[in-house]
């Protein structure tokens, strides 16, 4: 138990003290994931959209694909991503295995379908409540979309956070694309699982500790904004 | 000028079942439209019809005047339950006008002015899904007025509305009428129909079952259903039994 107490005072001291490396891989984490949300979001609020508005051959199996592709294991996708971009892989000329580029890849597979899945469920919803009112006013599916986008905005932002909830937290194939090599793809989880199988409890654990505030603070903030938007915009 | 509007045979069905049956009538440019029936009646119905909202399963719904161009532009309808965007009053009505094709700069003039004449510019900044429910009811108007349409659809503008906010909406009713707009509506207060209509449509469980100016039909209304419906008793009415001395059912049960 003592072993623990001093690895935990030790984080604290790694975290409160904003330990150089301790910062460095946070960074790099912090990077990794919003580049990699924000490709997912660009890509998943259109897709999950049109999916949610239109009806075309293949609709139903693209949505059992897509819930498909929400639960798939971080490992799979790591793999995928790697054979892709490894020297004789399709997209092997660009060099870009075990660069920051490749996460920010793997881990935008992983989380687009998350948010194109959790945005269909949202803007059917609302399309049910304003389709008639819309169609009168002249906007039908495809010109409603920024409106609809808009009125959902508060749940579609609870859907990105769920996505970056996903990627900061996902190990597996950020290790396998990126190598967790040091000062160069070593992000928060790569770092934790190394430490821990290096025995240096102090940084994975200060890892851990912020890893958890980061989730807990993101969350509580959109959790905060979408209580106090729904009680002030009805 | 897409008026008239004639109803040609139409019918309207979900799942086998014909909610709206062998319909055929007029509109022209002109009186203002009462539709009077019983809940379930296909009065909702008959509007979405016209306003091209759902399609007829069979007959036609023909814009005589359109002449090519799409009648959609040149309507609007307020709706039993109108729906407001998660945005500003103001907004809400910019964003019909915007929708039209209108200009940027015009559209601020055309907002305030429908504001104005609907009694709602002190609210123009709050959040429209926050109003009460006669204050969406005027928003609602507010925003058709703004679209200035040849043709106004409404669908029971003052259902659930308190006396002062239904005389308001009448007001708003009759203005956007004197402004030149073609008024068809719904309601279930004949206080109301008397005030505002010229001309009256009955229709009782999907049938059109007369169509006549609004005096005549409130004096001496031709269709049997019709008079047991102004006196109030459509509910236990049956055709070729001495309606009035029947006892309403209140009393026949026990
Ligand atoms: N989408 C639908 N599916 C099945 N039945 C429907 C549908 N829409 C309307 N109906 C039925 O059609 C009939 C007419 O409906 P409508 O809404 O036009 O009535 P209404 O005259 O407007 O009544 P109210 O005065 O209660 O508003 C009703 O019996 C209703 O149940
Ligand atoms: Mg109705």
């Amino acid at each position: 138990m003592t072993d623990f107490s001093d690895a935990f005072g030790a984080a604290l001291g790694l975290v409160l003290g904003f330990d150089a490396d301790l910062a460095e891989i946070v960074g790099l984490s912090l990077r990794v994931s919003f580049l990699a949300v924000a490709i997912a979001t660009a890509v998943g609020l259109p897709v999950g959209a049109a999916i949610a508005l239109y009806r075309f051959p293949g609709r139903a199996a693209l949505l059992v694909a897509m819930n498909a592709l929400m639960g798939l294991p971080p490992v799979v996708v790591g793999l995928i991503v790697y054979l892709t971009l490894s020297r004789a892989g399709p997209l092997g000329v660009f060099g870009l295995l075990f660069t920051p580029a490749a996460m920010i890849f793997a881990q935008m597979l992983l989380v687009t379908p998350i948010i194109a899945a959790l945005t269909r469920q949202v803007i059917e919803d609302l399309w049910v409540e304003y389709e008639e009112q819309l169609r009168s006013l002249g906007a039908g599916p495809g010109r409603a979309v920024p409106a609809l986008l808009w009125d959902g905005r508060y749940s579609l932002l609870t859907a990105v956070l769920a996505g970056f909830g996903r990627a900061s937290a996902e190990v597996g194939a950020v290790m396998i694309v990126g190598g967790n090599i040091d000062h160069v793809t070593r992000v928060m989880t790569t770092a934790i699982a190394l430490e821990v199988s290096k025995g240096d409890l102090a940084l994975a654990l200060g890892l851990g500790i912020v890893l958890m505030a980061l989730s807990l603070g993101v969350n509580g903030a959109a959790f905060a904004l979408k209580e106090a938007a729904e009680r002030r915009l009805g | 000028m897409i008026l008239p509007l004639t109803i040609q045979d139409v019918s309207f069905e979900i799942g086998g079942i014909r909610l709206i049956k062998d319909l055929n009538c007029t509109l022209e440019a002109g009186p203002r439209t009462m539709i009077l029936g019983a809940n379930g009646a296909g009065k909702s119905l008959f509007l979405r019809l016209c306003h091209g909202l759902i399609r007829p399963t069979t007959g036609r719904v023909l814009w005589q005047g359109a002449k090519g161009r799409d009648p959609a532009d040149a309507q609007a309808m307020v709706f039993q339950r109108p729906v407001m965007l998660r945005r500003s009053v103001a907004a809400n009505v910019d964003y019909a006008l915007k929708l039209r094709g209108m200009a940027a700069a015009e559209r601020r003039a055309a907002v305030e002015d429908a504001l104005g004449h609907t009694g709602l510019r002190r609210l123009a900044d709050n959040p429209a899904r926050v109003l009460s429910v006669g204050e969406q009811q005027k928003l609602a108007l507010a925003r058709a007025w703004a679209l200035q349409p040849e043709v106004l659809f409404l669908d029971e503008p003052t259902a659930s509305l308190d006396p002062a906010a239904t005389h308001a909406v009448e007001q708003i009713i009759n203005a956007i009428d004197a402004a030149g707009t073609r008024i068809v509506m719904t309601t279930h207060d004949l206080g109301q129909a008397r005030r505002l209509g010229d001309e009256v449509m009955f229709l009782n469980r999907g049938r059109l079952l007369e169509k006549a100016l609004a005096e005549r039909f409130f004096s001496e209304p031709e269709n049997d259903l019709a008079q047991a419906f102004l006196k109030g008793e459509l509910l236990w009415w049956q055709r070729g039994r001495d309606n009035l001395k029947r006892n309403p059912p209140k009393q026949r049960r026990q």
